[in-house]
């Protein structure tokens, strides 16, 4: 199985009912898989702060989420991630990153730089993975505390591991 | 300042909220949240203090978990037009039992009253029914908010109904802004004693 079937697994597992995400190549598989759920709500976001109101709402009506995103949406989230932290709210973000090892595309470079140290700085629990078995597992352990401590956390998916993006047909 | 012949939106406010029954009610920062503070405090009122641009979809997530029952989001015209792609996100869609109130004075209430992009002309409820919501209305007399109960209360969503109101200001009533104790005071009252 790959990482992104065993994430989904763990999402399951954890009784996620909504998904919310701006799509990425590297979350492509998992968001195919969230689509074909019966029980699972999928919503497409136009920026990624949407998500973090969307999860917040979703866990005053009794339900779990994630947010899937590539690293250059958590720019997008900054303020709005203040809504969970200052309430508690449960928030599990699983971020796919750019602008990392052997990134093409320069305009990936800086936000991808600054990707976990700006989630830390918010106040996130962040899981680094660079390979694919651990994928799984970080998810599993950012559900975990999410979920038990209504903190944010979120799992970085390094570019390493799900391949770089090389501008060729 | 005298607009005499503008709706007041804590009228406004108290008269959507008159007769509310089961509705979930989310509202935006500023103005809006203490506008429904002082329509009296409810258990099932999360008011949003911060995060501006959110009201929407807080909104949009309860709905989406709470499909059977009605949730109304009251918030700003300033608040609404920082996440607008919000209207996008709930037009794709499509919760049938979501609501949306803009209370609008074409103003930044909290800032020193300067003037929003609605003072110009721009056209919530155009926006809204562009984005795919079912049912979408603009009221400015008091003869046109009976008519706008309904479509808040009991019509199928998404709607959006903009209520023009003075930019006077009111007295400030502030219900807490205690974010964990919002949000397990919420979930209590929704889903039971054991949630929190």
């Amino acid at each position: 199985m790959e990482w992104p079937d065993q994430i989904f697994q763990k999402l399951c597992e954890a009784e996620i009912s909504q998904v919310v995400y701006v799509p990425d190549a590297g979350h492509a598989r998992l968001i195919e898989l969230c689509h074909q759920a019966n029980d699972i709500k999928s919503t497409v976001l136009t920026t990624e702060e949407e998500g973090i109101g969307v999860l917040a709402g979703a866990w005053l009506g009794g339900e779990r989420g994630v947010l899937l995103m590539q690293s250059s949406g958590v720019g997008n989230c900054i303020n709005t991630l203040s809504l969970a932290k200052v309430c508690g709210f449960p928030l599990v973000m699983i971020v796919t990153m750019r602008g990392q090892w052997g990134e093409a595309n320069p305009w990936q470079v800086p936000m991808g730089q600054i990707t976990a140290e700006n989630l830390r700085l918010a106040g996130a629990v962040v899981y680094e993975v660079n390979e694919a078995n651990m994928a799984a597992p970080a998810v599993e352990a950012a559900a975990r505390i999410a979920f038990s401590g209504g903190l944010t956390a979120a799992v970085l998916l390094s570019q390493r591991m799900i391949g770089t993006k090389l501008f060729k047909d | 300042m005298q607009e005499p012949d503008k709706l007041l939106r804590r009228d406004v406010v108290a008269h959507i909220l008159a007769d509310r029954g089961d509705i979930l009610v989310v509202t935006g920062l500023g103005s809006p949240t203490y506008d429904c503070a002082a329509a009296g405090d409810h258990a099932l009122n999360f008011y949003l203090w911060g995060a501006m641009g959110s009201a929407c979809t807080v909104g949009l997530g309860l709905a989406l978990a709470q499909p059977r029952r009605r949730v109304l989001v009251v918030t700003g015209d300033g608040e609404l037009l920082m996440g607008l792609g919000a209207l996008a996100t709930i037009g794709a869609k499509s919760p049938d039992n979501l609501a949306i109130a803009v209370i609008d004075n074409e103003r930044y209430g909290e800032t020193g009253m300067q003037r929003t992009h609605t003072s110009a002309g721009v056209d919530l409820a155009g926006i809204a029914r562009a984005a795919g919501f079912r049912q979408t209305a603009t009221v400015r007399q008091l003869t046109e908010l009976e008519g706008a109960i309904p479509i808040l209360h009991t019509a199928k969503g998404p709607v959006l109904v903009v209520l023009k109101v003075s930019a006077a200001r009111d007295p400030l009533v502030l219900p807490t802004w205690d974010g964990p104790f919002l949000k397990a005071r919420f979930r209590q009252a929704l889903l039971g004693a054991k949630a929190a």
